[in-house]
């Protein structure tokens, strides 16, 4: 039996491993060898930046219960603490802090941990560097669960329509306009709110706003697909639909996807950097660090820690993500895929 | 051409039906009028404050037309589609008399945004699909994917810090319509929406041009002893035109909807932060008024693109 507080960190362990996965299977194929070596050799920095956040994740997705917790904090002590959390414990202050904080707020406390705080502490006595680390779980999250949902929701309506054509194809193309012809923000804003706030709900309402683009490239290619001369054959041969649409078409599709996810990654996290600010975000997401800290942004002495911390994280992470985004379209795909508006 | 148009309006008329049902699916089957009531009023609200709140605002009545002949589903689509958008559910406001007030004042805002994006994005990527392959470009491109991922949020803040707080040539936020002093409440949101959209336009029309001074037209041009700079003005710009018109068209109807984070940042009273304040108020019906207004517009908008389609490229044929 697992405890519930452990779903969105086994979440994060099963994408690592699908991920893992992706990549031993991709290994074997000599072509996807190549592309990859290629894209290591082009893009080594990004690559690099990409493991490190994702390495984070992981140490804060690993969490246990018991240990010893900070100071005399009994609840902490029952609930299950991640790496990072542990590595953190034992820092708390009653304020802003040093070293960033040149004024005392509120009083002058003295600091728990003087030398404790590289980043220094926000408002409420809580250490930034602590807060910036589990932003990076946060974000691998909100990306990493809705192309989860979005990707194969895309692949099933786009490939089905393209393959089968005929009514279904209708039906499905009207879907898709009508879904595209809706403001996507505030069609996501509206599922929040009827779903109701917490991280599945704006997982699932990001995921339905955002595989209409990749299941109108599915079913073009899939049409295209479908006439070529060694589909005609296995058709006249009598192989069933179902074996050639695993067999031919998706994996012709295939690098498509890979460019799919890794370009949508960073629209999706930017989203919830605005759904964050209308206050309908994930806890816990740089969004919301940012929506926190734009207030005392207008202090005096300004604190600029907050904001910069988070914002030169989603930063760091966006850009080594579209970086190999742009690198990997370049070397699978120069054609089909230059960008849809 | 004409029975064209006539075809495409009519499916887009059919695909506004579909938008009006996912919204009715939404706002009434899945957040049911209790829910809406109860939000409005809080959730300690009596149920007897429940049921005059949801007659007063003609949430009463049976979902479905199989319940009841006068039902909320045909009160949906018949007010929606007779553009009779009824009272917001925050403060009884008539929503037609907001949006004519907001849309005016988000026009001011994104209408200059988008001209002079548009003319930046396109002079910046000329003048790096001019340089292509040289260092020019590649740090050309470094910068859009730089600019591209930074949030709009940190744009605003950024800018309000820096050009207002510390250069004081700006008002941190607010508005005024009178003529003199508009474009001083302006200027800072205008400059955040233009930096904030170039990166990814400009990389964009980059691929479109660079994609250009490959084709045949353009070797035959160079051949005739056409200037690389006459080629690029007068040959490769006027041929990329056609993929940058897709995507710009279809923004045209959008300017409307005026921009959520920019409007509500900078004090503009416009449609953006309209949408903000019904968000903020769980204003259900403003809310579905503004989705069905730019899924109207959406539609239009590829109408229109159709339609310039054929203008600009001769070999695009309507059919």
């Amino acid at each position: 039996m697992l405890p519930p507080y452990l779903w969105s960190n086994l979440a994060v362990l099963l994408l690592f491993g699908a991920g893992v996965a992706l990549g031993v299977y991709l290994r074997r194929n000599r072509l996807w060898r190549e592309a990859l070596s290629s894209l290591v050799r082009r893009r080594p920095l990004a690559i690099a930046a990409l493991c490190l956040y994702v390495l984070v994740g992981l140490l804060d997705s690993v969490a246990w219960v018991g240990g010893p917790a900070a100071g005399a904090d009994t609840v902490a002590a029952h609930e299950a603490r991640s790496v990072i959390d542990r590595v953190f414990a034992g820092t708390p202050e009653s304020s802003y802090s040093a070293p960033l904080a040149t004024v005392s707020f509120y009083g002058a406390q003295p600091l728990e941990s003087p030398r404790g705080h590289l980043l220094g502490t926000d408002i409420l006595g809580r250490d930034v560097l602590y807060r910036t680390l589990k932003g990076a779980r946060v974000a691998l999250l909100i990306g990493g669960l809705t192309s989860l949902i979005s990707i194969p929701l895309a692949l099933l309506f786009g490939v089905g329509a393209g393959y089968f054509g005929g009514r279904l194809d209708d039906a499905v193309f009207f879907l898709i306009s009508t879904l595209a012809s809706m403001p996507s923000l505030l069609l996501l804003i509206a599922l929040i709110m009827v779903m109701g706030r917490s991280t599945l709900s704006v997982c699932v309402a990001l995921g339905i706003t955002s595989w209409i683009g990749f299941a109108r490239l599915a079913r073009a290619e899939t049409l295209k697909l479908r006439e070529l001369d060694y589909v005609q054959a296995a058709r006249a041969l009598g192989v069933r639909d179902r074996r050639i649409v695993l067999r031919h078409i998706l994996p012709n599709l295939a690098h498509l996807v890979v460019i799919t996810l890794v370009l949508m990654f960073s629209g999706l996290v930017l989203s919830e950097v605005i759904l964050a600010w209308l206050g309908i975000g994930v806890d816990g997401s740089w969004g919301q660090m940012i929506d926190q800290a734009r207030d005392e942004f207008s202090r005096d002495p300004i604190i600029w820690w907050n904001i910069s911390a988070a914002g030169g994280a989603l930063f760091g992470l966006l850009l080594a993500v579209n970086f190999i985004g742009d690198a990997l379209r370049d070397i699978l795909d120069p054609r089909t895929l230059r960008e849809d508006a | 051409m004409l029975a064209f148009v006539v075809r495409r309006l009519f499916y887009g008329f059919f695909v506004v039906l579909g938008v009006l049902f996912l919204l009715f699916i939404l706002f009434f089957a899945v957040a049911s009028p209790d829910d809406i009531a109860r939000r409005a009023l809080g959730e300690k609200a009596l149920p007897q404050a429940l049921e005059v709140w949801k007659v007063n605002h003609g949430y009463d009545k049976p979902l479905w037309p199989w319940q009841a002949r006068d039902n909320l589903l045909a009160d949906h689509f018949r007010s929606m589609l007779s553009f009779d958008f009824g009272r917001s559910d925050a403060d009884d406001v008539p929503i037609a008399r907001r949006l004519r007030q907001g849309a005016g004042v988000s026009l001011s805002l994104t209408v200059p945004i988008f001209v002079l994006g548009l003319g930046l994005a396109v002079l910046l990527s000329l003048f790096v699909a001019f340089f292509r392959e040289t260092y020019i470009d590649t740090s050309g491109v470094f910068l859009c994917v730089l600019a591209m991922s930074v949030s709009i949020l940190l744009y605003i803040v950024g800018a309000q810090y820096l050009v207002a707080k510390l250069l004081r040539w700006f008002p941190i936020s607010g508005y005024d319509p009178d003529l003199r002093v508009v474009a001083r409440f302006l200027a800072m949101p205008v400059l955040v929406g233009v930096l904030s959209g170039v990166g990814g336009d400009v990389r964009f029309y980059r691929t479109v041009f660079v994609e250009e001074t490959s084709r045949d037209y353009v070797r035959t041009a160079r051949s005739k002893g056409a200037g690389e700079l006459r080629v690029m003005i007068f040959h490769v710009l006027r041929n990329g035109m056609i993929p940058i018109l897709t995507r710009v068209v279809l923004a045209i109807p959008f300017l409307f909807m005026g921009a959520l984070l920019l409007e509500s940042f900078f004090g503009i009273p416009g449609l953006g932060s309209m949408t903000v304040d019904a968000i903020n108020n769980n204003d259900f019906a403003t809310l579905r008024v503004m989705v069905f207004i730019g899924s109207l517009l959406f539609v239009l908008g590829q109408v229109i693109t159709d339609v310039s389609y054929s203008l600009v490229d001769p070999r695009v044929r309507l059919e």
